[in-house]
């Protein structure tokens, strides 16, 4: 049997999340109806940043991960933004 | 008598690393479509007036409704492990069943989706594609790619929670050990994470 203490999430921070995500999409799909041009990539993609992130730190329950998992996640994405970097160096660079 | 028991071997189970064993798993995923991304980003600087007219073709509608489906679907997961964890057995299953449904509208939604692009002779290989210019071609390639290779996983998903529902219902997961629906439940939530990226890139950004 596990001894371990686990936070346990209430049903009702579950239906908060839910709402700020679905907040987020509303806002997404409204963005794109307006037709910023290139801007509207950027805040498509912001927003789907911002949307990832929320549901890594509540639904995936990172926030309540030990440090070490938190900074295992956190890295990956950090070698993932340095290949989106490095390839677009090489790509409109060379 | 209840001293024998207390001394009898208690099954072995490893709460930490079962879940880190279960996040490794998740990064080889997120490399999997982070490399079609990539492909996607590139081809898209290079191909934008292509891109931007053969993401018109797909269906915003659509795309909307399975992102609200899915994101309905990740919290039901998550108030399963909830219940799980608050020895509520029962709720725990309605929730998953809930799941379940939720994922199968998104698989139906789908396939309206493909068929609609199927009759319009839109599909890998088929000559209306083949004819069409490099970037708009490149465009459906990818579409076709990712949206499936998304949907094998929300089948794989659909698969892994319908055998948490038994193992739930055997008894095998309960408060004192959760790891499964935990680990099944982060499965779901990646799927969830690739579609809210797959979402602006196919349906929102034109």
């Amino acid at each position: 049997m596990s001894t371990e203490k686990h936070h346990i999430s209430t049903y009702m921070s579950h239906g908060v999340v839910l709402t700020i995500l679905l907040a987020l999409t509303a806002l997404s799909v409204g963005m794109a109806e307006l037709h910023f041009g290139a801007f509207s990539v950027a805040v498509a993609l912001l927003v789907a940043s911002v949307k990832g992130t929320t549901v890594l730190t509540y639904f995936m329950h990172l926030k309540y991960e030990s440090m070490f998992t938190r900074i295992m996640v956190g890295g990956v994405f950090v070698i993932y933004v340095l290949v989106i970097v490095l390839l677009f160096f090489d790509y409109l660079f060379r | 008598m209840a001293e024998i028991k207390n001394i009898a071997p208690s099954e072995h189970h490893d709460y930490q690393g079962s879940k880190m064993g279960m996040w490794l798993f998740i990064f080889t995923e997120l490399f999997l479509f982070g490399g079609l991304f990539l492909v996607y980003a590139v081809f898209r600087t290079q191909y934008s007036a292509d891109f931007h007219k053969a993401a018109e073709e797909t269906n915003t509608f659509i795309g909307t409704l399975n992102t609200v489906v899915l994101l309905i679907s990740s919290m039901t997961v998550a108030m399963s492990i909830t219940a799980i964890q608050s020895n509520q057995k029962g709720r725990a299953i309605r929730l998953l069943l809930v799941t379940l449904v939720l994922a199968s509208v998104f698989m139906v939604n789908k396939y309206f989706e493909w068929g609609h692009k199927f009759e319009l002779k839109l599909y890998p290989g088929s000559e209306v594609l083949t004819n069409l210019p490099k970037g708009e071609l490149l465009f459906f390639g990818l579409y076709f790619m990712m949206t499936g290779l998304h949907a094998i996983h929300v089948l794989v998903g659909m698969i892994l929670l319908t055998v948490t529902i038994f193992r739930i219902k055997s008894g095998h997961i309960h408060t004192g050990n959760f790891s499964m629906i935990e680990n099944s439940g982060l499965y779901w939530h990646l799927v969830d994470l690739i579609w809210i990226f797959l979402f602006p890139m196919m349906y929102l950004i034109t």
